[in-house]
């Protein structure tokens, strides 16, 4: 059996800055999902996800021991924190469009969670 | 050999909150054996905006924060022992040690043993080509030459020389965040300066703390899905770590927040590239076989840490003016909201078109398409039902008249915009840019000096 959750479903996501370079730590929250999330949450899914911000490179390092993933994305910020005319230079919220992927994983499916918003 | 050392963290950056500390320095009293207490007050810019204020005053140029921040442990730190090492000396850390000296006497305290730490200022040590040429990343550094501040990020030495000179506290500028709790644990543990995995989890247990709260549940709830107990009092955190570089994250009991294995990830990997290679100035640290274990309630074990030889060069910020930020807002709202904004949004840009047409204007608009918008927010907007819009124009330039150009534009649509636009706020602030350079190692000088002793 299997079932399609939203990422923030199973897993936490925290961004963080440095110049132009946005970072996304990705962390299942229960270990046994680390499989599924690499499978399908890919630095190329990433990349697409973002694609409004035209990233110029997006790199994923695996984390096993941590059931965790770091995203690396360059070139997301306009220009870093100093620079940008937007009201997040951070990236700070970026974390949570990440965490609106859904993934496949295994298990019987409960019924879809309220909350739906528009991807960009 | 100490058996083990603890340090607590009270700010994660200069905004952070100044009762913070209060009880992480409960705690720290009722342990025996080496204590410290870190503040982490320089934001990239940060810097350069103390050394704009050093320039007006040199008796200033410290972090505005060192006050505020201080002053609620000051007393306690003194009496008890646990020495304070901060980076709030920011632009001049000698004018940071002349301030304490004095919130120690307005206190009626004893005048405490405060040890500065400097050579991180390159100001006129390096040309600005040779600063452009050494730019990683950007090219802010070549379109620029007025510098404001140049500062590379020192390591954890000059720090543990401080200690070693039985400093109470110890003032910085610029130094790698997470030297502030590898400085105290080279000074009490003695580690060699190549024993890679030892400088490792030390500088592991600096990253873990240099943002205060984030590791101990700021930064981390999300209703429903990471519920965090008692937020508004979440306790900032305390590493213990022995001598072999075995790391426990705590919190105070009593105080809200949480430590568990996911605060903590989240917190280890935050700001972090590759994971195998976080360059510091001591250390290449390699996090990838850590092991992050829950021990009890609100204690997890960070373990494993990995070492490589320190790199060959060392990073700087170099801060260039940067022009006027420009912001004006207004709101519409009710029936039609989005289509008026979205006209608004239209008479805008068609009039700066005409008259500034270089200046790049970003539009947002707030509760429907901002953060994570693109630019083309008025076609967006057209399609959004919101019906309580607030519109937000910004640009930047070095031409302040085109700023406030667009800043009289946004206003003036009060009476010749669209129907029932309400609540305009505008504002113009000056800039500064960032730019990261790597410098050759030579041109770091760290100087530990007591303040108060004859130069």
């Amino acid at each position: 059996m299997k079932r399609t959750v939203r990422l923030h479903e199973i897993a936490n996501a925290r961004s963080g800055d440095k110049g132009d370079r946005l970072n996304i730590a990705l962390v299942c929250r229960d270990p046994t999902h680390y499989a599924a999330v690499a499978t399908q949450v890919t630095a190329e899914r990433v990349a697409a996800t973002f694609a409004a911000r035209n990233p110029t490179r997006v790199v994923r390092f695996d984390l096993p021991k941590l059931a965790a993933f770091n995203f690396v994305l360059d070139d997301v910020l306009e220009g870093g924190v100093n620079a940008s005319l937007g009201l997040d230079g951070h990236g700070k919220s970026l974390s949570f469009l990440l965490l609106d992927l859904s993934v496949e994983i295994a298990g019987a499916s409960k019924p879809a969670r309220m909350g739906k918003r528009q991807s960009v | 050999m100490e058996a083990k050392v603890f340090i607590g963290s009270a700010a994660g950056f200069a905004g952070d909150r100044s009762d913070a500390g209060v009880p992480v320095v409960e705690v720290l009293a009722k342990h025996s054996g080496p204590r410290f207490l870190m503040y982490e007050t320089l934001a990239e810019r940060t810097l350069a905006l103390c050394q704009l204020e050093r320039r007006k005053d040199p008796t200033r140029g410290y972090s505005p924060a060192l006050d505020r921040l201080l002053m609620p442990v000051l007393k306690q730190c003194l009496a008890i022992g646990i020495r304070i090492v901060g980076n709030f000396g920011a632009a001049n850390p000698p004018a940071a040690a002349q301030r304490i000296a004095e919130i120690a006497q307005s206190l009626g305290l004893r005048a405490p043993r405060i040890a500065i730490v400097e050579g991180d200022d390159l100001s006129g040590r390096l040309s600005a080509t040779e600063f452009a040429s050494r730019e990683t990343g950007g090219k802010i550094l070549a379109q620029s030459c007025d510098i404001i501040s140049a500062n590379l990020y020192l390591g954890a030495q000059p720090i543990a020389q401080a200690l070693d000179q039985g400093a109470d506290i110890v003032v910085t500028g610029r130094i790698a965040d997470s030297a502030l709790a590898l400085g105290p644990l080279l000074h009490a543990f003695r580690w060699r300066t190549d024993d890679w995995d030892r400088l490792a989890a030390g500088t592991l247990a600096g990253h873990l703390l240099e943002c205060g709260a984030q590791v101990t549940g700021g930064y981390f709830a999300d209703p429903g899905a990471k519920d965090v107990p008692g937020l508004a009092e979440v306790g900032y955190p305390i590493a213990e770590i022995d001598a072999d570089g075995d790391i426990v994250i705590t919190k105070p009991a009593g105080t809200g927040g949480l430590v568990t294995r996911l605060t903590v990830i989240e917190q280890l990997l935050y700001e972090i590239h590759d994971p195998a290679a976080y360059l510091a100035p001591d250390v290449v640290l390699d996090v990838t076989g850590v092991d992050v274990v829950e021990i009890g309630k609100d204690r997890v074990r960070v373990t494993g840490a990995r070492g490589k030889p320190e790199p060959e060069m060392l990073k700087a910020t170099v801060c260039v003016e940067g022009g006027t930020l420009g912001e004006a807002e207004i709101s519409y709202a009710g029936v039609n909201a989005a289509a008026r904004a979205a006209l608004a949004a239209d008479v805008i840009r068609e009039r700066m078109r005409r008259r500034a047409p270089g200046l790049t204007i970003r539009v947002d608009a707030i509760g429907a398409v901002s953060v994570l918008g693109n630019s083309s927010v008025a076609a967006d907007l057209r399609a959004s039902e919101s019906e309580d819009i607030r519109l937000r124009f910004s640009a930047q330039s070095a031409d302040t008249a085109q700023i406030e150009m667009l800043l009289d534009e946004v206003e003036a649509l009060y009476c010749a915009g669209p129907a029932g636009g309400a609540g305009v706020r505008r504002r113009a602030t000056p800039r500064l840019a960032s730019a990261a350079c790597l410098i050759e190692r030579r041109y770091a000088e760290p100087r530990v000096t007591l303040f108060g002793a004859s130069a």
